[in-house]
Formats: structure tokens, C-alpha cells, sequence
């Protein structure tokens, strides 16, 4: 597809183990697996009870405590009180969940919170009425409910500043990870053709 | 999704030292877009998931290896990838898939059997042990290979087309690192006690290698949806040329079989053929001549001829 | 007879019939907006369900011992107890509330039901199979239906239907309720029906005299805006009903929202229809008699009986339907109930009957457009439709072509009521100019906030901009449910009357210093009160407001009003076009162009009233081409409650849409809804649309592409 023509360079994540970056009480000491090779591996096991773990979203730090198994969109929804990445199927199919970790879409409820510690979220709430992408969904109404806008919305700034100047066909297929069930797709292709005007590609923001 | 430990090792023996020899204890994270699901819908129940997100050995993407943990996006993002692996990652369309999935994830995927997804194990028996699939609601499910118990489908995309390409893949476990054809790493379960895959659970796939050579490849899915559906059939097809004349063929049907189908009846039809309209129907009518439809399903027999033939012609160019 | 209330005319209409941005646009399109899913009160516990695995099934032991022991775990209600039956899987039993989720799934998963299982049925397509689950329905005959058969000069006979398919809105069912005092409870509701959830909530909490008693006015619902109901979302449910008693139990709030796979099972289902018909017409395509042997399942329930023929009504009809009772998620209401599936059962079947007339189906519904009740808006709107499909280029004789893809066209037409539902809006006016409707009113999507605003703008002459609208608040004068298309009628008709009462009482105020005797003689226009017959006395909208002083406006506007003019109607036709190809090797259906035209009296907002028919569109497109509820007979269970094996249109699957407001044709009919005339014809114009490209009927939809590949054999391949 065009537009994917770049990989990603190494975001750095392999750089820094979150384990460098908090502080972990619990250790290997809550290991339900004593097998041998555990121990021998040295490996730093955590959990299962809740962990500290610090999140940098939109630009700032966020510090929590979670078990390893709470994923990123309940950590962002439950213990960060950030709402605007909906919780729809839960199962990495409708998008509604979209945020943007490292510069590209992925969606929250598929990535375990602790897997997201040294990389860079960005959520919805990172946008104002007045980015071009939220004002041109507004504007084509590409929005009924709205339960799937923000979704919507994130997966269109991921897809505008990796693809500059898309067709028709380009939207289609880079926001073919999100649903919305009440059927506002033709607002949806018109707001992201026009958006692609304005987004041009580079970051707006320095995070 | 039940409580679990986890892990972030920095390297491969590390990971291998954290996972069980036992299956169900322990799960390998990397993309976890197939992982969390299973957890969520409590099919796995690990007490420990070890995360690759540390181990930087395993990803790159080159014109010989492939990194296990390279997502699609990055794969997708090399020019060095053969037309049949490209055109089925092509295939995976979601961004968000493409930008979290890896290969090698995408290689070990759990079938998307709905029997199994929902509980009743991979081989989808009711509780007093009665397959549920041969009777039930199989319009998804295998048309070949599929005498039983096992009766899903192959989730992977681009394993066909890998193995069509001849491709190897390492995998490394308590006994040090190993190769083997792809086409080895898959197998038909036949007792509840075995997967669809030959992976020890305390082994870790790290890469996958292509030969080169200089097939022509191509992949064909037939998909309901045009975008973000999982094939209803596909084939992933590699011709080595001796000017118009297929040399010899490899022809690999995805989402057809409980693994990865390699037709050798498709193959030995196209070996010595000029490509043509005729040779590519003969071949697909030759990869599904041993199809066994089950009570809802016999319309994925012409879908998997069309994906053959489709994806002959494409190689074919 | 004219009132005061009466819409304006055209030409003084400023706002009323523009393409107005919703005002709620810019909060939903950043994550701003505040859902049920959304409320995180402080001290919020998380409330999961436990529920059946079985599709039938008598409990006999329970035990929460298990799950109360889990530390973390603050209540646990039960919804059903020993001795009850569970009747399909995922019907709920008890719910937890933890300190999070994690714990309350925890908890779902220690908390034992034992059961007695019982047989089940869960499939009713063949009705042959159904035996003692068949409940008797309706029977009616008009005419002599087997004599007019007999003298049609063409008949045909053949089996159409509509699979069940699931609302699957994108929030779940659920509410986050907080019981704080003994009588205060709020609900943040995800709901369609701000004004009844009290009631509803107040009379499942009077069955447990445990509970104190509380009154519908001791419950708060509040619903700024809700994820999409689609007709699901009237009540309390149980799961609100469990939520309340939590809170009760710990003095806490408490979130319950369904899980995906849980929405999917037990919070919405549209019916499936099924039938046997059979057709006649005379030489001249005149159509005679319409005969069908219909079935259908609602879940355990009975089930409505259809609608049947769908608009078309030839003299001679007979209708024999049956239901069957299933051990499936029950049935609630979908956009326009019953209609869509009629409409593929109907029209498809008269489709087919053109085809053996040797008719272009646009010149068959063309005449027969006399046997519905509206025939000269069906004719014109067929022709419009034609037009922009560019039919008489695309349509060939069905079947006709060459090349492994095919391209066809269909239609379909319908019919909907619409008429307002009860309402009452206050509109106030203060000194400081600021305006407002405040009606318990909801906007599920459709725009109704916006509709507000722009009828009070409308009417006090102000730009929508300076205008407020205080809704989705139970604590506001209530409001009908937003269901049937009822909800534009009604609060446009009350929003007008409150505000011209409202602006009426303003005039009064400076009826003296614009030198006029009564309020008759000032009009409202531009930002300013003026004399109607000396425009140039007039005084600017805040400076008017400043004569309040203290006072404040506060004024009552009501549907029905039996004097406050017909703001209002119920009654439209519409006729859709479907343009396909499908790739007769694979059988696979892919949408190029939809033309909707409809009827709809008087647009307010004309952007917003467009998009209700393009989502119309695109969610027909779902259930003609992929959405299926899929039951396992064996286990009884959902196989596919997911949105990955329910398949629904994404952004690239739709083609080009095309929509046509009959603007400006039907104003003087007034306000009519618009929710459900346009979703009901997409299936039927599809599956027609694949007939004309195969040659072959598909006879049930979704049209997938197994029955493609099967309807092809049948005729005898592909050529």
C-alpha cells in the first residue's frame, strides 16, 4: 500500500525496559511458575498483582498502579479517566479504541498497558475542535452517535500524517481498521479528503 | 482475562528460561493481537506471558530473513519482500493490525474456528465429546484435510505463501536454535493433547528465512468484504520459469485445511505448462480434486480453485 | 386554518431547511463527550454479569460464595434464582460489582450455576423442523386469492426471507446509576428514552420490598448523548435494575455495561421473516393477488405479524403466518420493525414476477404504484431514482451479459408513519438575551439537539449560535421516546410552540416602546423586534431582553396541541436503486452505487436529514450483504456474537451513495421522521440488483456468497 513505503524507524523502546524506569516491589517473588529455568533466566517478573507503571500520553507522564493484564484502553478509561477511546468490541476488530502509540494507529484494547510504558501514546484528547481533523468530521458530519468518532478520528490523524496526499481508495483502505455502526462513511471519506489538506503530513505537534 | 505474571526479557534465552514445558502455563507476547483475544475469551489461561518487545534480535526485514517480531507494516514497508508475500500481508489491511501484528504472530495465530474460539477446544467437542463442526455451522471451516477430529482452518495468511517460497524458519528452544521448513511447523492436531503447530511451548520462533531464487509468486484470497475479512480461501502460488514453460510450481492453499495445503496434484499439472487460462484451471481443479466438503461448505471448493487459478495467472503476470 | 404557530413560508424561512453542522459535533469528534460508558464517578464499583451458558436450561443450584469472597467484590445481585429458566445463552443470573473490572470478571468466573439442561431449538429457517415451536399467527384473506391465481394470466411462486440480525450498537446497553440517598438515584443511561427509564427503573424496584420505595420523580436520568439504539434501548433492563440494587447494597455507584458478545446475544435482535409466496398479474403487469405462507422468530416470545404484501396491495391477498419460538436473544425493535424483511419478501417476489412478465421492474412498480397509497409520489420518485442510477442504461434482462463479473441494478420502495410523539418544551428567555429549550428530550445520533436549536433560532429570529438547548435530562419537561420516527414531529412541534409563546410574552414587553398596541403587530426578524408595518421601529433582540429586568421568560410548548397548528404528519414513500456487480467465479457481491429518494415533509436540517438516509443506506447494505445472527443447533450457542465473524460494512465496502431529499415538494405537510423510511428498502433493492446481474435469485438475504454460487448452479452455471 501506498504511504507504508517507510517502516517506522526503532522507536526505541528495546533502549529502555520499563523495569529500569519504575520501581517493582513485588519482583520474581509473586512467581507462580517455580520452574527452575524461570530463576535461572533472571529474568524480572512482575505481577500478577498490580505494578507501577508510568505511561507518557500526550506528551506528559502518567503514573499508575495495574496488574500486567490491564490493557491500555482500561488503564487510559478506568484509571486515567480518559474516556475518549471507546470501549466497543474489545477484540481488535472496530477501531473504536484507536490511539496512536510511536506515530501509527493501533488499537488500546489489544496492547497490555505495561507493554506501552516508554513509548509514546497519543489519545484523542491530544485534539482540539479546531485540528483540522475533528473540524472536518464536524463539518461533514461524519459523525451520528459518535461512539466511533474518536476512534475514527485518531486512526484518520495516524493515516493523514503517514500519507500525505491520499485518493479516495487510499482512505478507504487506511481506515478500513475502524466501524461505525450507524453509517456515517461518506461523512468519514469526505472530512479525511479534506483533512488531508491541512495535515500535510508532518507531526502539528512536538510530541 | 484471568491474572498473570509478565516479563519483558532482553533476549531470546532469556524468554525461552521464562516459558513452561508445559502447554497452557505460559504464552509468548509479541504483537498480541491474537493473544489478548484468547485471554480475553479465556481460551488461554497462562499464569505467566512473556513479552519479545525487549529482545531486539528479532526483527529487521531483508531480502533473506525475516525478524519474527516484524510487524506487517514493516514488512510491508521493504521493497525486498517476493509479490506473494507482499500482496498477502496487502491482504491484512486494518493500519492498526498492520502496525501492531508480527510475522511471526501472524504465523501462530489460533484458528479463528468459532467452535474453538467459544470454548469447546480446537478439535470442537461438546461435552460428551461430539465433534461439533462436521454437523454444525462449518461455512468457514476445512475442505480438505479435514477427515477429523480437526476440522478449522489455518488462520495464517502468509504462511501459504512463505511456503511457496521455501521459506525455513528458526526457532529456538531449551536445546539451542533450530531450522526447518515452514511447511514443517505446521501439523494436523489429531488428539485433543496437540496443536496445529509443532512449536515446543518453551520454544520461541525468531525468524523466518527465504531462499531467493527467483520465483514468480503471487498470492489470490477471496474475501467477502473487501477490506479487513479474513479470507474465505486463498493460494499463494511460486513459478520458477524456463521462459514461457513453468519449470516447476509450488502451490500453497491458505484457510482451506487445519494447515497450510500444498498441492502437489497443482503443482505436477502446471510443471512443463505455459501459463495460460486452461493450465490454470487445470491445476486448480487439479489442487482440489481430494476436497471433501462438509454439510455447509462446498461453495469454499470453487472459491479455492478461483484463489489457484487467480493466483497462477497473477504469478504468471 | 392558520395559527400563529404555523411553520414560516419558505421565503421567511432563515435557518429551518439548512444544512446545519451538529452542535454536538465538535465534543463527540474529540472524545469530549460524556456517555454512560464514560461516567467514572468517585467511589464507581464495575458491574459484570453472569450469565447462561446454555440455550435452555432450568437453574438448580446457585452458589456466590465463591465470587463474595474474592477480595475487592462489594455486592452481588441475583436476576434469576433456583428454579428458573435460562432460555438461550448469555440470558443473565446474577450481577457483581468489584472494585474494577478486572476483579468483577474475577468474580464472574467463581460465582457456580448448576443446571438442568433442557432441549433447545435455535434455527428456524425450515419451518418443517420446528414442530411443537410453531405458535400460531396471523391469518387473513381479502378477495379470492386461489381463484385470482387461477385467472392471473402469469404467475409465480417462490421462498424469500431475512435472516435475524443483531443492533450491535457501539456502546453497549448500560447504565451507571448512583443510589444516594433513599430517595435520590441517578442513571446515566445509554437510552433512547430519557422519559421512561425512571418509571420503568421505579416499577422493577417496587417488586423487591426489600427496597425502599421510590417514585419514577426520585430518578434522575441523564443521557447528554448516547452510542446508538437502533430501537433497542427503551428500558431499564435488568442489568440497570441490578445496577441500582449495588448501588443501594454499597452506597456507591455502579457501571454495568454489557460486554460485546453479551450486546450481541441478549440486548437486540431484528426478527427474521420467511416466506412462501405466491404471485399473479395480468398480461399487462397489472398485479392480482399476493399469497404467502410466512415464518419468523422473535426468541422465546411470539413475535409481530408481518407486514405483508409490503405496500403493494392487490385486491386478492392471503396471508397465513406462523412463529417459532427459539431459544435465541429476544427480538426488540429495529429501524422501521418488520418492514425491511417484508419488503425483500414482497418485492423481490414482484421483481421475479416482472422478470416472467418480460417487464423492466421501474415500468412494473410504475403501475402498480396505483395499488399502494401513494402512487403518484411512488411514480415520481421512481423516475427521479431511475434518473440518478442512470437505469435505463444499466438495467438489461436479468442474467444478461458476459465476463466473470456481472453488473445489475434493483429497487425497492416503502412506506412509513412518523408521526410525532408527546411532547412538552420550555423555553426560557432572560435578561441577559440568552435563549433556551429545555426539553427531556435525547439525541441518539439523529441530530435532535440541533433540530432544537434551529427551531427555536428560527423563531426568535436569532442565529443557531445564540440559542442554548438543555436536553437528555429527565429533570427537563418530557418527552416521547426517540423511536418510529417520532422524535423530529414532536420536539420541533413543541420547540415551536414554547418559543413563539415565549417570544409572544417578549413583544408584550416592548410593545410599548415599539409603539404597538399588541404583540400581533411586531414581528421577530434578523436579531430584532419590530413593527411589522414600519420595519425601521424596531429594537435589537438584547436590548428587548434587558426590559426583563428580573424577569425571566418561561413558557410552555406542547405536541399535541389541538390549537397550535399541524406542525407535524406522519406518512411517506421512498424508492432506493441498488447498482452491484458480482463476480459470478466467487459469487462475491460488491456494492457501486445506491440512489435513495425520499419523501420527508419538512427538512429542518437538511445535512442532518441526508445523513439519516446515507446511514440508512450503508446499514442495509450490512444485512443484504454480510450480517447474520449465527446459531449452532447442536450447542446452542451464538457462534459469531463478535464484530468479526458479524460482519459489518467498513469504509471501503459501501460504493458510491447517492441521496435526494424530495425538498420543498411535501413542506405544507409539515415535520415528518426520517429514522426508519430509508433503512427499509436497501435489502430488497440489493437483492434485486443481484438478480438482474446473475440471472438467478438469491432467495434470502444476507446474499452471501455460498447462496450466490448455489442460486447459479441451480440455474445451471454461470453462462
Amino acid at each position: 500500500m501506498e504511504g507504508l513505503k517507510e517502516t517506522q524507524p526503532p522507536n526505541g523502546f528495546s533502549r529502555r525496559s520499563f523495569i529500569q524506569g519504575v520501581s517493582v516491589g513485588s519482583g520474581a517473588a509473586g512467581a507462580l511458575l517455580a520452574t527452575p529455568e524461570a530463576e535461572a533466566a533472571g529474568g524480572d517478573v512482575v505481577g500478577p498483582g498490580a505494578v507501577s507503571m508510568t505511561l507518557r500520553i500526550n506528551g506528559r507522564n502518567h503514573s499508575l498502579e495495574a496488574e500486567p493484564r490491564v490493557t491500555l484502553l482500561d488503564a487510559l478509561r478506568d484509571r486515567l479517566d480518559m474516556t475518549g477511546a471507546k470501549k466497543v468490541c474489545d477484540r481488535a476488530t472496530c477501531g473504536a479504541c484507536t490511539v496512536m502509540v510511536d506515530g501509527q494507529a493501533v488499537y488500546a484494547c489489544t496492547m497490555l498497558a505495561i507493554e506501552a510504558e516508554g513509548r509514546e501514546i497519543r489519545t484523542i484528547e491530544s485534539l482540539s475542535a479546531n485540528d483540522p481533523v475533528p473540524r472536518n468530521f464536524v463539518k461533514h458530519d461524519a459523525q451520528q452517535c459518535g461512539f466511533c468518532t474518536p476512534g475514527f478520528v485518531m486512526a484518520c490523524q495516524a493515516f493523514l500524517e503517514n500519507n500525505p496526499n491520499p485518493s479516495q481508495a487510499d482512505v478507504e483502505a487506511g481506515l478500513s481498521g475502524n466501524i461505525c455502526r450507524c453509517g456515517t462513511y461518506v461523512g468519514v471519506r469526505l472530512a479525511a479528503l479534506d483533512a488531508a489538506k491541512e495535515v500535510k503530513g508532518g507531526r502539528r505537534r512536538g510530541y | 482475562m484471568e491474572a498473570f505474571e509478565y516479563a519483558a526479557p532482553n533476549s531470546v534465552k532469556e524468554a525461552v528460561g521464562l516459558l513452561s514445558s508445559n502447554w497452557g502455563e505460559a504464552d509468548v507476547l509479541a504483537g498480541g493481537t491474537d493473544l489478548l483475544s484468547l485471554l480475553k475469551e479465556g481460551v488461554h489461561t497462562p499464569k505467566r506471558v512473556v513479552s519479545l518487545k525487549n529482545v531486539s534480535g528479532l526483527k529487521g526485514v531483508s531480502a533473506s530473513r525475516i525478524g519474527a517480531t516484524a510487524t506487517i507494516a514493516e514488512l510491508l514497508g521493504s521493497s525486498s519482500v517476493p509479490a506473494a508475500v507482499r500482496q498477502a500481508a496487502e491482504g491484512i489491511t486494518s493500519p492498526q493490525m498492520r502496525a501492531m501484528g508480527t510475522v511471526g504472530g501472524e504465523l501462530l495465530q489460533r484458528p479463528r474456528c468459532w467452535y474453538f474460539r467459544n470454548g469447546y477446544g480446537l478439535l470442537g467437542k461438546d461435552a460428551k465429546g461430539k465433534s461439533l463442526a462436521p454437523n454444525g455451522e462449518n461455512q468457514y471451516h476445512a475442505i480438505i484435510g479435514n477427515k477429523g477430529p480437526a476440522y478449522f482452518v489455518s488462520a495464517s495468511s502468509l504462511a501459504p505463501a512463505l511456503i511457496a517460497l521455501e521459506a525455513t524458519v528458526t526457532v529456538t528452544g531449551p536445546d539451542g536454535e533450530d531450522e526447518m521448513p515452514l511447511e514443517k511447523l505446521f501439523q494436523t492436531p489429531s488428539s485433543d493433547s496437540q496443536r496445529e503447530n509443532t512449536l515446543q511451548p518453551n520454544q520461541v520462533l525468531t525468524g523466518i528465512n527465504l531462499p531467493g531464487g527467483g520465483a514468480r509468486s503471487a498470492t489470490y484470497e477471496v474475501r467477502q468484504r473487501q477490506l479487513m475479512d479474513w479470507p474465505l480461501a486463498s493460494a499463494s502460488v511460486a513459478l520458477k520459469m524456463s521462459g514461457d514453460t513453468v519449470e516447476s510450481a509450488r502451490v500453497v492453499l491458505g484457510h482451506v485445511a487445519p494447515t497450510p495445503w500444498r498441492s502437489s496434484d497443482a503443482e505436477s499439472a502446471l510443471a512443463g505448462k505455459a501459463v495460460s487460462e486452461d493450465t490454470a484451471m487445470a491445476a486448480a481443479k487439479a489442487a482440489l480434486s481430494a476436497a471433501t466438503p462438509l454439510s455447509r461448505n462446498k461453495h469454499k471448493v470453487q472459491l479455492a480453485r478461483v484463489a489457484v487459478k487467480r493466483a497462477i495467472l497473477r504469478a504468471a503476470g | 386554518m392558520a395559527t400563529k404557530y404555523d411553520w414560516p413560508s419558505a421565503a421567511d424561512r432563515s435557518v429551518i431547511g439548512r444544512s446545519v453542522s451538529r452542535l454536538d459535533g465538535a465534543e463527540k469528534a474529540t472524545g469530549r463527550a460524556k456517555y454512560a460508558y464514560d461516567r467514572n464517578p468517585e467511589g464507581l464499583l464495575v458491574g459484570r454479569l453472569v450469565t447462561s451458558p446454555h440455550a435452555n436450561a432450568r437453574i438448580t443450584r446457585i452458589d456466590a460464595s465463591g465470587a463474595e469472597r474474592l477480595k475487592g467484590v462489594r455486592g452481588v445481585v441475583l436476576i434469576k434464582d433456583i428454579g428458573d429458566e435460562v432460555q438461550w445463552t448469555g440470558a443473565e443470573i446474577a450481577a457483581i460489582a468489584a472494585d474494577t473490572e478486572e476483579i468483577a470478571r474475577d468474580a464472574v468466573r467463581k460465582f457456580k450455576v448448576e443446571y438442568e439442561v433442557l432441549s433447545h431449538l435455535v434455527k428456524e429457517e425450515d419451518v418443517e423442523k420446528a414442530g411443537n415451536r410453531v405458535v400460531p399467527g396471523q391469518e387473513n384473506t381479502e378477495g379470492d386469492p386461489s381463484k385470482a391465481l387461477q385467472e392471473a394470466d402469469v404467475t409465480h411462486e417462490g421462498y424469500y426471507g431475512a435472516a435475524t440480525i443483531t443492533h450491535c450498537c457501539m456502546e453497549p446497553h448500560g447504565n451507571t446509576v448512583h443510589w444516594k440517598g433513599e430517595k435520590d438515584i441517578t442513571v446515566w443511561a445509554s437510552t433512547q428514552a430519557v422519559g421512561r427509564i425512571g418509571a420503568d427503573l421505579a416499577k422493577n424496584l417496587a417488586a423487591d420490598p426489600s427496597l425502599p420505595k421510590v417514585s419514577p420523580s426520585d430518578i434522575r436520568v441523564i443521557t447528554p448523548v448516547m452510542g446508538g439504539g437502533f430501537g433497542s434501548k427503551f428500558n431499564i433492563d435488568s442489568w440497570g435494575v441490578a445496577a441500582a440494587k449495588l448501588s443501594r447494597m454499597t452506597g456507591r455507584p455502579v457501571k454495568i455495561m454489557l460486554d460485546r458478545d453479551e450486546e450481541l446475544q441478549m440486548a437486540g435482535a431484528r426478527p427474521s421473516y420467511f416466506g412462501n409466496v405466491k404471485v399473479g398479474a395480468k398480461k399487462d403487469g397489472t398485479l392480482t393477488v399476493f399469497d404467502v405462507e410466512s415464518w419468523a422468530t422473535s426468541g422465546v416470545g411470539r413475535g409481530g405479524n408481518p407486514a405483508l404484501p409490503y405496500v403493494i396491495e392487490p385486491p386478492n391477498q392471503r396471508v397465513r403466518h406462523v412463529n417459532v419460538a427459539t431459544n435465541t436473544g429476544p427480538a426488540r425493535a429495529w429501524r422501521a420493525p418488520r418492514h425491511p424483511q417484508c419488503a425483500v419478501i414482497t418485492h423481490c417476489a414482484l421483481t421475479d414476477l416482472a422478470h416472467k412478465l418480460d417487464m423492466d421492474p421501474v415500468d412494473f412498480f410504475k403501475k402498480n404504484a396505483d395499488l399502494t397509497a401513494r402512487p403518484d409520489v411512488y411514480r415520481t420518485e421512481i423516475d427521479k431514482a431511475a434518473e440518478l442510477i442512470d437505469w435505463k442504461e444499466k438495467y438489461h434482462k436479468p442474467g444478461e451479459g458476459s465476463g466473470h463479473v456481472r453488473r445489475g441494478v434493483g429497487l425497492s420502495i416503502h412506506t412509513w408513519g412518523g408521526r410525532p410523539h408527546d411532547s412538552q418544551c420550555r423555553v426560557v428567555i432572560e435578561p441577559d438575551g440568552s435563549a433556551s429549550a429545555e426539553i427531556g428530550s435525547q439525541d441518539i445520533g439523529t441530530g435532535t439537539r440541533t433540530v432544537i436549536a434551529m427551531v427555536l433560532a428560527e423563531t426568535l429570529a436569532l442565529p443557531v449560535s445564540r440559542v442554548n438547548v438543555k436536553m437528555g435530562d429527565s429533570s427537563f419537561p418530557p418527552s416521547g421516546a426517540s423511536g418510529g420516527s417520532t422524535t423530529v414531529g414532536g420536539v420541533s412541534s413543541s420547540t415551536r410552540r414554547a418559543a413563539v409563546n415565549a417570544l409572544e410574552k417578549l413583544k408584550e414587553k416592548v410593545a410599548g416602546d415599539l409603539g404597538a398596541s399588541s404583540a400581533d403587530e411586531i414581528e421577530a426578524k434578523d436579531g430584532y423586534l419590530r413593527l411589522k408595518e414600519n420595519p425601521k421601529k424596531r429594537i435589537a433582540w438584547t436590548a428587548a431582553c434587558r426590559k426583563l429586568s428580573t424577569e425571566t421568560i418561561s413558557e410552555m410548548g406542547n405536541q399535541p396541541d389541538r390549537d397550535g397548528g399541524k406542525l407535524a404528519d406522519s406518512g411517506v414513500g421512498g424508492v432506493q436503486m441498488a447498482d452491484v456487480s458480482v463476480d459470478m467465479e466467487t459469487g462475491i457481491v460488491t456494492m457501486n452505487k445506491m440512489v435513495a429518494v425520499q419523501d420527508c415533509g419538512l427538512i429542518i436540517d437538511l445535512k442532518l436529514a441526508e445523513s439519516q438516509v446515507y446511514g440508512s443506506l450503508i446499514m442495509g447494505i450490512c444485512s443484504a450483504l454480510w450480517e447474520e445472527r449465527v446459531y449452532d443447533q447442536m450447542s446452542g450457542v451464538y457462534l459469531n456474537a463478535d464484530m468479526e465473524f458479524y460482519k459489518l460494512a467498513g469504509i471501503g465496502d459501501i460504493g458510491e451513495l447517492v441521496v435526494h431529499m424530495m425538498t420543498g415538494v411535501y413542506d405544507d405537510r409539515g415535520v415528518i421522521g426520517l429514522g426508519e423510511p430509508p433503512a427499509i428498502s436497501p435489502m430488497a433493492a440489493i437483492s434485486n440488483a443481484v438478480f438482474n446481474a446473475i440471472g438467478a435469485r438469491v432467495p434470502t438475504v444476507p446474499v452471501t456468497p455460498d447462496k450466490v454460487l448455489a442460486a447459479l448452479e441451480k440455474k445451471g452455471g454461470m453462462a
